[in-house]
């Protein structure tokens, strides 16, 4: 928490979600050794580091999404409010839909755009028809896509193009109000013109959620983040406001990945 | 590309093999058709066998085939499809109980299915059939344990339990994780995404297994001779505990039990078509509905 009010000092910002001591093993492998990390509310925080440096296992943890990998063991304490999701009395289902998460490769289901942005809903119970409409269509707005599918809502989402795609995921995410998104690489696939609106849409997002990135692409994590952690071999070796990060790495080995001499 | 002598070779080899396999399966059906076709009639059909068995229809043994087959459906399918599910979705994959499932599934799929009628007598019919009357009759006289079309179909349905419960596996599996992960993510339960994405994606697959498997099992005889299956029964059952005429047991009763073989083989082709001819249709079936559940899956 120090960090982070320090180098937020212009605008103090609550915390979001809170991690002390997470390991994470696959197995006998340990994917992440012993991480401190606050995330910061209604912000951005990219992940960055080389691949294999567990930033997506980190990202992984923060919803219980890695419960379904078998293998997969998570120790120590991640608080979402001040409170621990993995605590006993703590259902993973409950967990995920406060904490979303739109995955690298765009995976819309093989229904219709509307259904799959509904489809959190229903699973909710919820069964008021002009209701799912309705958000639905805010969903859709507040993922930029809204103007691109309105006249073709019934028809397969697999017929959208990578980018639009990978937006239908993040209105199915927003469909369910979460209140942090977690995006793992999701621009990794699409195109520089896909890339940039969904930056945009990071931009415009983070007024309401708290969303953390995962990223290969420092240019990236510059661009959109307030929040940058840099992940190496499983340990954070640093974490700061992004501006910083980006200038003045207080480790060595920051500096060399952001200067890209390794990576 | 050109063909060196090796290259020519080997196509020579499994041309000529495929070759074989064409010409068997054309002098088979073509026989089959050949001869059967002529016999059949509306009257061979619908009619009743005449007791010499050469004359008459065969109507019995297709509403036994068909009966038998549907009560089959029913008891071994749902167990089939809900054994798969288990193993695929909700046990872990090193859990002990999966594993000693999986290699009970594989070895009962290698059983010789004339064992699978022996089990059938000593299992259904001779132990629960013979217990069932124990309890409930003090009559001599077997009401339950005794051959009948229901104990003919659950040993069927144990038949085609492995190729359900096989091909039901690989077509859960061919649903891709990151439809799981997705659904997961927005906070659905196990149970709504096996039910919402899974199994709604895997349909079309599951449902090729299940009717490949039930047309197998329609076309087995070895299981039910013992279990239920009547040499001559003009009647048609009305009954769970009556015996039924089936038609590939038919087939062997002409072949082998007929007073006057000869003359009973006019009759013999006929049946042998018309089991191929329900047979076939079923496999048709399962090809059309994997092909438009592929389509599906496409834009």
């Amino acid at each position: 928490m120090k960090e982070i009010t320090e180098a937020a000092l212009e605008a103090p910002r609550s915390v979001k979600m809170q991690t002390r001591g997470v390991n994470v093993f696959y197995g006998a492998n340990q994917a992440i050794k012993d991480v401190d990390f606050d995330i910061a509310d209604k912000s951005v925080t990219a992940l960055i580091g080389p691949s294999g440096c567990g930033k997506s296992t980190y990202l992984r943890a923060l919803n219980r999404m890695n419960d379904t990998i078998d293998s997969c063991r998570v120790e120590g304490r991640i608080l979402l409010d001040g409170e621990d999701i993995y605590g006993r009395m703590v259902d993973p289902v409950e967990v995920r839909r406060r904490v979303g998460m739109v995955f690298q490769k765009s995976n819309p289901f093989p229904k219709s755009i509307f259904e799959n942005v509904a489809f959190g809903l229903r699973i909710g119970g919820e069964k008021d028809k002009d209701l799912i409409a309705q958000r639905v269509e805010e969903s859709l707005k507040g993922a930029a896509l809204w103007d691109e599918v309105k006249d073709r809502l019934q028809s397969s989402a697999l017929g959208l193009s990578g980018g639009q795609q990978q937006r239908l995921c993040i209105a199915r995410c927003l469909a369910v109000w979460p209140e942090v998104i977690l995006m793992d690489e999701p621009a990794s696939a699409l195109d520089p013109i896909a890339t940039a609106k969904i930056e945009e849409l990071l931009r415009e997002l983070r007024e309401r959620y708290t969303i953390v990135i995962v990223t290969h692409s420092m240019q990236q994590a510059a661009r959109v983040s307030d929040f940058t952690a840099f992940f190496y071999m499983g340990e954070l070796v640093e974490h700061g406001d992004t501006a910083t990060m980006f200038t003045r790495p207080s480790k060595k080995r920051t500096e060399e990945y952001i200067s890209g001499r390794f990576g | 590309m050109r063909y060196t002598g090796k290259d020519w070779l080997l196509a020579g080899l499994t041309g000529a093999a495929l070759l074989v396999i064409l010409l068997l399966l054309f002098v088979l059906l073509g026989q089959i058709a050949w001869h059967g076709a002529p016999v059949i009639s509306a009257e061979f059909l619908t009619e009743k066998p005449g007791a010499d068995m050469t004359s008459g229809g065969i109507w019995p043994a297709i509403y036994g085939t068909v009966f038998m087959t549907l009560l089959m459906t029913l008891a071994g399918v749902p167990v089939g499809i809900a054994t798969a599910i288990f193993l695929t979705e909700y046990a872990s994959p090193r859990s002990r109980i999966a594993r000693a499932v999986r290699m009970a599934v594989n070895n009962l799929a290698g059983v010789p299915s004339i064992v699978f009628g022996l089990f059938g007598l000593g299992f259904f019919i001779i132990f629960v059939g013979g217990s069932l009357d124990a309890i409930l009759y003090d009559d001599p006289r077997p009401v339950w344990g005794k051959p009948s079309i229901l104990w003919a179909s659950l040993t069927l349905a144990v038949l085609t339990l492995p190729v359900v419960i096989v091909t039901t596996e690989e077509a859960l599996r061919q649903v891709p994780r990151e439809l799981r992960d997705a659904s997961l993510a927005l906070g659905a339960t196990r149970f709504q995404t096996v039910y919402m994405i899974v199994l709604p994606n895997a349909k079309g697959g599951i449902l090729t297994g299940v009717i490949l498997a039930v047309s197998r099992g329609a076309g087995e005889v070895a299981p039910i001779i013992f279990c239920g299956a009547a040499n001559f029964l003009p009647y048609l059952p009305t009954d769970l505990r009556d015996m039924f005429m089936h038609l590939g047991y038919h087939v062997y009763a002409l072949a082998t039990q007929s007073p006057n073989v000869d003359a009973a083989r006019p009759m013999l082709f006929g049946t042998v078509l018309v089991l191929l001819v329900l047979t076939f249709s079923l496999n048709l079936l399962a090809v059309i509905i994997r092909a438009r559940s592929r389509a599906a899956l496409r834009p």
